[in-house]
């Protein structure tokens, strides 16, 4: 047998190799994060994704435009309504459809309450992953109450489903209007309370201020959207430079902070959860009379050509990019998804930080894996 | 700048282009070997400045396979959509933008996978979501016996 040579190297150049996933808790889903180590500090990480790739790109090519909506629920599940609003206003616009105000104004009703109960998660989550684990009751304690909603007006709790190309799939409860005041009421109370929890403990300010920093330019350069693009002085959010449903008519604050680091993504969250209960206010007592639906031909053909929609989904920029010939099925859909790109930045801004950073800086990104995968 | 003005400029970059007004933005068709030259320009001339790639797709058009990059402008707020496409269907390849927007890395990845379009100079180009046994999924001539895709 051939002898094999052993390399021995110093000890200061002995790289360890660890796998962070496909199980960690603090991956959030099934994300597998390569990490080389030199002692307790990270020299680089390889994503490895494609755990759960389903190929929705692939299946949207054979089914018809109503059935994509129920595909792109299971994209960002978290904010699964924004994603179905995303293809409905791209079919809407390539079949130059005029949308009743009422569909507008429940949509981004219903767009906000998504966008506050995703960050309602994201914040349980996020202090668990930093050993804050009531955090984690706190937050799903109210994210159940917007999650109660969505039930009586949608039947589903996360996955709604309720737009369909031409509006929404049935009118709102009756109770809708009422419960969401009441939730408002309760959650203007409550959301102080996060900031007493978390947002001002000293351990917290330790393991988030100046970690993970990432500068407008990179921002821009890696396609970081969102709150975490925000956070980094990047204003990309797509209701103030390409409004769409009702955000024309409301009054807001687009988030910006310039710090960039893990301290400022949190904030900027918890910010967005205020405008968020800002633009709910403005429109709940405030929805016009009119149809739920506009009446849709039966097979809907898109003409052919090419037709992009951007929305702002919890954590970034969505793009459907649709390109049509003339049939019932789309030719090729792409879904740029937000996560795409804000996992993109990890290797850049966690190289040279400690691991236990790493866990803070993910939590951070709020990324959700089947968004990645598709 | 508007439409028109844009595409009076792009048009001054390089020769061989077919530019068209879209419904939405404005389409450039550049031939693969313009593709790099003409994209690294309009991320650093001054009036351009489209520093913002907010998508980056792999098209199957049937006899030709193509790229769509959809470029902004975060100062001016504009947008164009390059197109280009490669007949080459064996051994299709590209310039890899990777190095003027770095979130084309792990996008050019993504179209390698899918579609087995091979980028130039790519700093990593391994295959993102599936492994080596698979074929390209999102070309139109894919065949999945297991799955049975149909159209």
């Amino acid at each position: 047998m051939e002898e094999k040579e052993i390399i021995t190297t110093p000890d200061e150049e002995q790289e360890y190799v660890i796998n962070m996933g496909p199980q960690h808790p603090s991956t959030h889903g099934v994300l597998r994060l390569l990490v080389s180590l030199k002692g307790e500090k990270v020299k680089s990480i390889q994503p490895h994704v494609g755990y759960i790739h389903s190929g929705i790109e692939k299946m949207c090519e054979s089914i018809t435009y109503p059935q994509i909506i129920h595909l792109t629920d299971r994209m960002d599940y978290i904010s699964a309504h924004i994603n179905n609003e995303a293809v409905c206003l791209n079919v809407e616009k390539a079949l130059e459809i005029d949308i009743p105000d009422r569909i507008k104004v429940i949509r981004t009703i219903m767009s906000e309450l998504t966008r506050l109960q995703s960050h309602q998660l994201w914040w349980a989550c996020f202090g668990m992953d930093l050993g804050g684990l009531t955090c984690f009751f706190y937050g799903l304690r109210d994210r159940e109450k917007i999650l109660d909603i969505f039930e009586e007006t949608c039947g589903g709790r996360m996955i709604v489903s309720y737009n369909c190309p031409g509006g929404l799939m049935y009118d709102i409860h009756p109770n809708f209007q009422k419960r969401v005041k009441d939730f408002i009421k309760y959650f203007r109370k409550i959301l102080p309370e996060y900031d007493q929890l978390l947002t001002g403990n000293v351990i917290f300010h330790e393991r988030s201020r100046g970690i993970g920093k990432l500068t407008k330019e990179d921002a821009i350069s890696f396609g970081v959207t969102g709150p975490t693009g925000r956070a980094s002085g990047f204003s990309c959010d797509v209701r103030k430079h390409e409004p769409y449903s009702a955000y024309d008519r409301v009054q807001f604050k687009e988030i910006l902070h310039t710090e960039g680091d893990t301290f400022a993504r949190y904030i900027a969250r918890i910010d967005e959860m205020w405008e968020s209960m800002n633009i709910i206010e403005q429109l709940i007592d405030n929805i016009p009379e009119g149809p739920f639906a506009v009446k849709m031909k039966p097979v809907i053909k898109l003409p052919e050509g090419e037709y992009y929609q951007r929305v702002e989904t919890a954590r970034g920029e969505l793009g459907v990019y649709i390109i049509s010939d003339g049939n019932k099925n789309p030719y090729r859909v792409k879904f740029r998804s937000p996560n795409f790109s804000n996992l993109s930045v990890l290797n850049h801004i966690a190289s040279g930080f400690k691991i236990a950073d790493l866990v803070a800086i993910g939590g951070s990104l709020d990324l959700i894996i089947p968004d990645i995968d598709r | 700048m508007d439409k028109i003005q844009l595409g009076e400029f792009i048009k001054s970059l390089a020769s061989d282009l077919e530019i068209k007004e879209g419904k939405q933005y404005l389409e450039v068709t550049v031939p693969p070997s313009m593709l790099y030259q003409l994209a690294r320009q309009l991320r650093e001339k001054e009036e351009a400045q489209f520093d913002f790639l907010f998508c980056l797709s792999g098209v199957d058009y049937g006899s030709d396979l193509g790229v769509v990059y959809h470029l902004r402008s975060t100062i001016y707020d504009h947008v164009v959509v390059l197109k280009t496409r490669t007949s080459d269907r064996e051994h299709p390849q590209l310039d890899s933008v990777a190095d003027i927007w770095l979130t084309a890395n792990f996008h050019e990845r993504e179209v390698f996978d899918l579609l087995g379009i091979k980028f130039k100079n790519h700093p990593d180009l391994r295959r993102l979501f599936l492994d080596n046994s698979w074929g390209f999924p999102l070309r139109k001539d894919y065949v999945d016996d297991i799955n049975i895709v149909y159209k």
